[in-house]
């Protein structure tokens, strides 16, 4: 329904700007150790408490988001690249390069997205600097998570295969790629948008569970991932309910996307 | 007809599994320091066992001729040794297929008797309000990372097989939500209902057996998503499975244990699809 789809708007507007705006909103940065009250719980100075470093859990999770919410578009953009190319192309050429196209596709779709990623993640140097870790955290959820997007595409291209405006343009005389690029892409548009905001939250939950696994984004930089990691330092929900606040976050900010995408109401009727 | 199809299903299981193991190992060779052998500085190895080990590595430095070694040996039953935690693949995986068998099939069991009984009870109660909490139930869990919802297990002390019951259960609700809705729309319920045929027959005799492909097709994929989940889950929860082992191995960098893995992950999902979808087929034929 408009309300709620309206509230998720607003929530990812709101969000987005807090993350914008952390070097005001959080002066004291994301790294900076308060020595003398490690572990401290919420107070008017540090609002979400300390971690065990003594760094202030509110600005952590204020730079996270910034770095969480704003690089899974990013990986989301890799990702429809590179299914446009390999899929798109595999639709538009057909035969044997669609097939060989699309039994590449299968074997990523028939692995489980998680052991693959986990797998490639691991296997790529982790004692590497935080911006470095940063990059090739979103980098590798970019490049691994175009396989569905890529047989959606090639559907869609393959649907565009007997189009009156192609057959024109092939009969004009335009080269292949030239066709694919100028005349078949701009009709992906409304998938491609489709399939880019649907990557979205399936990359922020999965830098999260990277980072709870300690394959993420490296220390000192937050991410939700590494901020849920400290979860793993909870002995009973009542006693330190604010390290939960990254969960919840996180819930609230996917949950939105879902929303955006088609609210709970929509999906019932 | 069948033969064909699952013969055609076999074949295509033999090549990606053997494509998935190339690439796995691929992967680990071309990773970053997959030269590098920790054994190598043992101060306690002599000038022999150096060399030994040295040997055994070049062997993996061309990843076909590794990869051709391996599928030769592993014909014979021998499936190599971990580098990692220097024991036997095969033994390993001897002792961690059960774990994470039992644990799956848990989960499974739980997250689709749940996820069933919720989408029916959705489809036939009135009014809309079961069916919004229901699938803002579902909606949550699906914002949740597996990872986080296995710590929560911990912390809240709950068996770990529900947590990969949590992960499933939304896609299965989902799906079997939205199939029920549509099948319960079709004339032919309309009529049973008219008839005053009771619910819980309409749903054995008349929605499922429709639905049934779909559903099997669902229940294929739901293995592979059980089998995602089990990573985190053993990962953090502490349990000696396959997921935890496949974890150690990327940890570890270890490319005979990891292809293995990979081997055997893609064979159990894609036989568990294929399987779905030959059953769904043999329900469609006999309809």
């Amino acid at each position: 329904m408009k309300t709620s789809r309206t509230i998720a708007w607003a929530l990812l507007v709101a969000v987005t700007a807090l993350s914008l705006g952390a070097p005001w909103i959080a002066p004291a940065g994301y790294a900076k150790q308060f020595r003398e009250s490690p572990n401290a719980p919420p107070s008017r100075l540090h609002w979400l408490g300390t971690d065990e470093l003594g760094r202030d859990r509110f600005a952590r999770i204020v730079y996270g988001t910034r770095i969480s919410l704003l690089l899974a578009p990013a990986a989301a953009l890799i990702s429809i690249l590179l299914a446009t190319l390999i899929g798109g192309l595999a639709g538009y050429f057909g035969g044997g390069w669609s097939r060989l196209a699309m039994g590449f596709t299968d074997l990523f779709l028939s692995l489980p997205w998680l052991f693959l990623l986990i797998t490639v993640r691991a296997l790529l140097p982790l004692n590497v600097s935080p911006l470095v870790s940063v990059l090739v955290t979103f980098v590798v959820l970019g490049l691994l998570g175009w396989a569905a997007a890529a047989r959606v595409l090639c559907a869609t291209a393959r649907s565009l295969e007997r189009s009156d405006f192609l057959l024109q343009a092939r009969a004009s005389g335009l080269s292949a790629f030239r066709t694919f690029f100028v005349h078949v892409v701009p009709n992906f548009k409304p998938v491609l948008f489709a399939q880019f905001w649907i990557s979205i939250p399936v990359f922020i939950l999965s830098e999260a569970n990277l980072g709870i696994l300690g394959l993420g984004v490296a220390e000192p930089l937050p991410s939700w991932g590494s901020l849920l990691k400290e979860l793993e330092s909870v002995f009973s929900l009542g006693d330190e309910p604010w390290k939960l606040a990254p969960l919840l976050l996180l819930v609230m900010v996917v949950t939105s996307f879902q929303l955006v995408l088609s609210s709970p109401e929509e999906a019932v009727a | 007809m069948l033969v064909w199809r699952i013969a055609r299903h076999l074949l295509s299981i033999v090549a990606t599994i053997l494509l998935g193991g190339l690439l796995a190992a691929t992967m680990a060779r071309l990773a970053p320091g997959a030269d590098v052998d920790e054994r190598q500085l043992d101060p306690h190895l002599n000038a022999q066992s150096l060399q030994a080990l040295h040997a055994s590595r070049e062997q993996e430095r061309n990843i076909f001729a590794f990869y051709w070694h391996y599928l030769g040996n592993a014909a014979h039953g021998d499936l190599g040794i971990s580098h990692s935690l220097d024991r036997p693949v095969a033994e390993l995986l001897r002792d961690r297929v059960p774990v994470t068998m039992r644990l799956v099939v848990l989960g499974l069991g739980i997250a689709w008797a749940f996820a069933a009984a919720l989408a029916f009870s959705t489809v036939i109660l009135p009014g809309r309000a079961w069916d919004l909490f229901s699938t803002s139930l579902s909606g949550l869990f699906l914002c949740i990372p597996a990872a986080a919802l296995a710590l929560l297990a911990v912390i809240l002390n709950v068996p770990v097989s529900l947590a990969i019951a949590v992960v499933v259960f939304p896609k299965i609700f989902r799906y079997v939500r939205n199939l029920l809705a549509k099948t319960y729309n079709m004339e032919h319920i309309t009529t049973a209902r008219a008839q005053g045929i009771g619910e819980t027959r309409i749903l054995l005799w008349h929605a499922i057996p429709v639905a049934a492909p779909q559903i099997l097709a669902l229940a294929g994929i739901s293995v592979s998503l059980a089998l995602g989940a089990s990573i985190p889950v053993e990962a953090l929860c502490g349990i000696p499975g396959i997921g935890q082992l496949a974890w150690q191995a990327a940890l570890g960098r270890d490319l005979p244990l990891l292809v293995n893995l990979t081997l055997l992950v893609t064979l159990v999902t894609l036989l568990a699809n294929s399987g779905a979808d030959v059953i769904a087929h043999i329900s469609r034929s006999q309809s």
